[in-house]
């Protein structure tokens, strides 16, 4: 889990820790995936092979067939990522930064799961959805994608205009006492 | 008289009493009790009135099926109307009130209607209320509208929370009885994923209240040892309280969990499941059928099988001293039940001219009295049931004798709860020998693959016997986890059951058979609708032959019941009046939900503040903080305006403009879409979406353009940025923002996936700040950083830079008229660079302005608002822009739609200016012009103009462009407003002040 420092808002009122993170560096990237030369490239640039579909490694995420949701490590930027793809794919591509219109939430704890299956058509079942998978779907009536984190924390992000509206969300589904147990038996 | 039996009830627990009201009145009941167990304990034996006629109603059944015990439930903000008696759990506190009379439930002058039953039958609405026709407005209706419906309307907002559940899972189990448990079991063993859901707080179904012997254990014990080998297994869940609503394609099922109904807390109320499941059993069990005879509405008047349930789970009976009246063996249960109870059982009256099997020998041997080939002619009672009278079945009613009870304990036979199996399209088979329709294995719902994902268990599946029962349970078990893709490798033993040998039942529809109107006009065959035997009689003699048209002319198997118990015997009456077989009569549709659900759970979360989403922008909490008042676009919300103290809101709103056209606005433009299209094929592909030329546009310029659907009507406006050579930068409207982005992807996904251009919605990414006014320029100079002249920045160009060290991308569009820099900064920095504009500004006169500043100052400068000017059925011609339509382009979306005649045909809807005669009457919003009667065009916009001190609108009137100068009528209410077609613009028509 991130720092606590990382974070701008926090409520440990519920069954749940849910908190609002500050700035997550992120870019979109869209490609054609699909060929040879851009996935080795992206290999070279990103430091892992391009994710199967509804999947997550090292911080790329699979976001739809021409699209990658990558979180900028550590140590680089998004303009300085930007420009690496750019120079080392030689194909036409489309890489933004979007750190800035993202908001990124992080749930911790066993009931984790179970909250976000209060909102998310997703079966969030250990066996079904683990470290690795990642699912862009909704969440209530927001557009959202999540990831596993850890085995009991997981990522969410959002639109940045819609932060208050989804951590409001997660506080409200996280209440004590309204967990269904279905998921965590 | 109705009471408590000692020592008996397995669900109440009686070290634990519990307090509630029925009609303000306080009653005492046991932890466990429903809300029916309780009042039957009290003696309250009429529990509402009829719908119709008003008549005395009282309990019929014990479970979900109840059509009479409804009540109003609670109070203020935790009312609710229409509830069960039969399925409401008590609780200290709990408050019920009788619903449907006036002025008391003992007392009811409605109840006149029942003396003037003749005079309403089906159809009366239809027929009564023709003519004249200015009364249905102005008396029937009222009328109706006052007397009709059941409970009463809720007044307070409801406080309670609820949420959904979306979970998932291999076989979905419905029925938590003893076929619903074999099954859980047996597809547990083999490993699949397995959720149970029981409506009913307790698992077990008949197997807690009929003898039944299964593997050496009685039915309570065989039910506990199921759970406790299920509880093994981690695989299995069992939710109580939880009913399967509803089954739809694609396995999704709805279950709809009571948390709280039953111990009030600040927990959700509801829980809606939305389920996935591979395959679903439904193991619903069977409802037992009503006899009609007449008065078998009369309170006391109870299925069999609830009278037995009564007894047994609640150790309350109906009476003292009961009748049994059946055409099938079920019932003599019924009666032993009630012997065991140390309960009179003065006659059994069994329809079958042969009687029963073993249990009828078991009755008889107790002395119980045993009339075969007898039915009930009539009963006796007006609040209660004080006797029956006997008759022979075959025969017209005439009475052989009169039997005094207070309890007639009626069974018609059974039918499956096909209900899930049906709802996703599950068809039926009639049953000839049991007389009912039963699920068709071979023609079950189907998936997506063709392939069945339905399957029925137990008697829901139209096994009635306990041992076929069981073996279904465990056959369905085994076919689900089969194709589910699991396997149970150890057969279980089957189960050793002890069960009476039954004798078939005899179908019997009207009782006796031979009853006169007399009788079927008083014989009910819908309780909660009144509709008798005769209505659906008549309805056949009057020529509906479908019983979906007879269930609307008659009411029959309406309202929150749903027919549950009078479904059969009403299309069986409905099959005889036509002199048809009952299965091609047919059943209606059923439908889900099973039983009705709270509104509160369709809502889910979704209320309060979590109602809608509302984006906001990174100045959202500025705006807040500094008196704005907020009006939502889109999902947005955006600052309408900024009250100051003291201002009115149209005091503010010209403040606003005069100080943007005097000096400098500020405006937050953060909403308006921004889509990157980027790739070799960029412009190519813009000058399909555009009307106009995009891929002319030379880099670091922008162009304003239109888009039009396949109609060639307008859909979205804004200005288009080339960034590069490969990369243009789209803005869209804040409405826009998704739509359009999806408009792009759907293109490019479906008809020219051979352009080579990618698409990314950006809109979130930035903060785009408007500075506009003459003294904008000053203001960007005092940041500093970029230089921003109008040799360096000109009209329609743009610029990247730094502003007061924030990177920014520095346009110069204007939709103010002035001189206008669009600042566009990663929104992380927005409300930095809001506050340095702020500072910065200040001695040069800045202020914020909202959306209505915009509105009005666009307005003056003619300039139109999708959405306004246009309403899906104007073109950019309408709107006189035809000089952003390309007549080069070979081709563009909306290009061949508008050269259709009618879009092409003089004399359509086109905008004009509106100048009132009158400088301080301004034109009410969307006012039609009249011109010699006819409606010839409405106002799209109307403000009071600060800048010019008079009013302004915009119109889109009939061959407008040829009209300038004629005044026009709009005519509003009593008043006929008078204004002048002039130009669109009003405000510096050369450009002047924008282009400095």
């Amino acid at each position: 889990m991130s720092d606590l420092m990382s974070f701008s808002e926090i409520d440990g009122s519920g069954a749940v820790l849910v908190a609002a993170q500050r700035r997550v560096a992120m870019m979109t990237l869209k490609a054609d995936l699909s060929n040879k030369a851009t996935r080795t490239a992206l290999k070279k640039v990103l430091g892992s092979a391009v994710p199967a579909p509804r999947k997550i490694v090292k911080g790329v995420a699979w976001m739809a067939p021409d699209e990658l949701l990558v979180m900028v490590p550590e140590g680089t930027t998004p303009e300085d990522l930007v420009n690496q793809l750019h120079t080392e794919i030689k194909a036409p591509i489309l890489a933004v930064d979007v750190s800035d219109a993202r908001a990124v939430m992080t749930l911790k704890g066993n009931a984790a799961r179970e909250v976000l299956a209060k909102g998310a058509p997703v079966d969030l079942s250990a066996e079904a959805f683990a470290q690795g998978d990642f699912r862009r779907t909704r969440l209530g009536q927001v557009a959202v994608a999540f990831w596993m984190e850890a085995d009991d924390e997981i990522t969410l992000v959002c639109f940045a205009s819609l932060k208050q509206f989804m951590f409001d969300w997660l506080v409200n589904a996280a209440q004590k006492g309204s967990l269904p147990a279905y998921l965590n038996r | 008289m109705s009471f408590r039996l000692p020592n008996a009830g397995c669900l109440i627990d009686r070290s634990n009493p519990v307090s509630f009201t029925f009609n303000g009145k306080p009653v005492q009941g046991y932890k466990g009790d429903t809300l029916a167990s309780a009042l039957m304990a009290a003696d309250q034996r009429m529990l509402g009135r009829s719908f119709k006629y008003h008549r005395p109603r009282g309990l019929v059944a014990s479970g979900g099926e109840e059509p009479n015990a409804l009540m109003n439930m609670g109070e203020g903000a935790r009312f609710e109307p229409n509830q069960r008696a039969t399925t409401t759990e008590v609780f200290d506190g709990l408050t019920a009130r009788s619903q449907n009379h006036w002025p008391s439930l003992n007392f009811d002058i409605g109840a006149l209607n029942n003396r003037l039953a003749r005079f309403f039958p089906a159809g009366f609405y239809y027929k009564t209320f023709m003519k004249p026709q200015w009364a249905w407005k102005h008396l029937f209706e009222p009328i109706i509208r006052n007397s009709a419906g059941l409970g009463q309307v809720p007044t307070e907002r409801d406080v309670d929370r609820y949420e959904y559940f979306y979970a998932y899972t291999d076989i979905l189990i419905i029925g938590g009885g003893v076929a619903g448990l074999e099954a859980a079991l047996e597809s547990g063993r083999s490993g699949a994923k397995v959720l149970l859901l029981e409506q009913s707080p307790h698992f077990g179904g008949r197997f807690m209240v009929d003898d039944i012997e299964v593997d050496g254990r009685d039915g309570p014990a065989h039910i506990a040892h199921l759970l406790a080998e299920i509880a093994k297994l981690p695989n299995v869940t069992l939710r109580a309280r939880t009913q399967g609503a509803g089954v739809f394609d694609h396995g999704y099922a709805l279950g709809y969990e009571r948390l709280t109904d039953h111990a009030p807390a600040a927990t959700p109320r509801h829980r809606l499941w939305r389920i996935r499941a591979k395959r679903i059993i439904t193991a619903t069990g069977a409802l037992e059928r009503t006899l009609n005879f007449a008065g078998n509405d009369i309170p006391g008047v109870m299925l069999a099988s609830a009278v037995r349930d009564y007894i047994r789970l609640y150790g309350v009976t109906s009476g003292a001293r009961t009748v049994v009246v059946t055409n099938n063996d079920d019932a003599y249960r019924t009666a032993l039940t009630l012997y065991a109870a140390g309960l009179e059982v003065p006659a059994i009256i069994d329809a079958r001219p042969n009687g029963g099997g073993e249990m009828s020998d078991q009755a008889r041997a107790l002395g119980i009295r045993i009339e075969t080939g007898h039915g009930v002619a009539k009963v006796i009672g007006k609040k209660h049931v004080t006797a029956v009278e006997v008759c022979l079945q075959s025969g017209t009613g005439g009475a052989v004798e009169s039997i005094a009870c207070d309890c007639v304990a009626i069974s018609g036979g059974f039918s499956p709860v096909v209900h899930l199996w049906s709802h996703c399209g599950g068809k039926l088979n009639w049953d000839e020998e049991n007389a009912m329709f039963s699920p068709d294995p071979s023609r079950p719902p189907t998936d997506q693959n063709g392939e069945g994902f339905v399957l029925a268990a137990g008697t829901a599946s139209g096994a009635l016997g306990t041992n076929a029962c069981i073996s279904t349970a465990v056959t369905a078990a085994h076919q689900a986890a089969d194709e589910v893709g699991r396997s149970i490798k150890e057969e279980a033993a089957p189960r050793l059951t002890q069960t009476p040998d039954e004798t078939p039942m005899a179908p019997i529809w009207t009782m006796p058979a031979q009853a006169p109107y007399k009788l079927r006009s008083k014989t009910w065959l819908d309780f909660q609708n009144d509709v008798k035997v005769s209505d659906v009689q008549l309805a056949a003699r009057e020529g509906y032959e479908s019983v979906e048209h007879t269930k609307r002319y008659t009411t029959l198997g309406m309202a929150t019941d749903q027919g549950k118990l009078s479904n059969i015997n009403g299309l069986a009456v409905l099959a005889g009046a036509l002199d048809a077989e009952i299965p091609q009569v047919g059943t209606t549709t059923f439908r889900p939900p099973y039983t009705p659900i709270s509104l509160g759970s369709i809502a889910g979360e979704a209320s309060g503040p979590l109602f809608k989403p509302t984006r906001k922008t990174a100045i959202d909490g500025w705006h807040k903080s500094h008196g704005a008042i907020f009006e939502p676009v889109a999902d947005w919300r955006r600052a309408y305006a900024y009250i100051q103290a003291g201002e009115t809101t149209q005091d503010a709103i010209t403040r606003e403009i005069l100080a943007t056209r005097g000096a400098v606005g500020l405006f937050d433009a953060s909403t308006l879409g921004k889509i990157i299209v980027k790739g070799p094929d960029a412009g190519k592909f813009l000058d399909l979406l555009y009307t106009n030329m995009m891929s002319t546009l030379k880099p670091g310029k922008c162009r304003y353009g239109l888009m039009c659907n396949e109609n060639g009507f307008l859909m979205d406006d804004g200005v288009v940025a080339r960034l590069d050579e490969d990369t243009f930068l789209c803005h869209t409207t804040t409405g826009g923002s998704d739509r359009i982005h999806a408009h792009m992807e759907e293109w490019l996904q479906t008809e020219w996936w051979d352009l080579e251009v990618f698409t990314a919605n950006l809109t979130e990414q930035f903060t785009q700040i408007v500075v506009a006014g003459p003294n904008a320029r000053k203001v960007l100079e005092a940041l500093g950083g970029t230089d921003v002249s109008r040799e360096a920045l000109p009209f329609m160009g743009f610029i990247d830079g730094k502003l007061a060290g924030i990177q920014a991308r520095i346009f110069r569009i204007s939709f103010s008229g002035e001189l206008s820099y669009e600042i566009a900064v990663p929104a992380s920095q927005g409300l930095l660079l809001w506050n340095l504009l702020l500072q910065a500004g200040a001695d040069f006169g800045i202020a914020p302005y909202g959306t209505e500043a915009l509105h009005v100052m666009r307005g003056e400068k003619g300039f139109v608002v999708v959405g306004d000017e246009s309403d899906g059925t104007v073109t950019p011609h309408d709107l006189g822009m035809s000089w952003a339509v390309s007549k080069k382009k070979e081709d563009f979306i909306g290009k061949r739609g508008m050269q259709r005649s009618f879009l092409m045909a003089a004399g359509r809807k086109q905008l004009v200016g509106l100048r009132t005669l009158s400088d301080t009457e301004k034109l009410p919003e969307s006012a039609h012009a009249v011109e010699g009667g006819k409606a010839i065009g409405h106002v799209t916009s109307t403000y009071f103009s600060p800048t010019l001190g008079h009013p302004i609108a915009m119109a889109l009137i009939n061959g407008g462009q040829s009209r300038m100068g004629e005044v026009l009528d709009f005519p509003v209410g009593s008043k006929v407003h008078k204004a002048r077609v002039v130009d669109l613009v009003f405000y510096d028509k050369e450009g002047a002040q924008q282009d400095v």
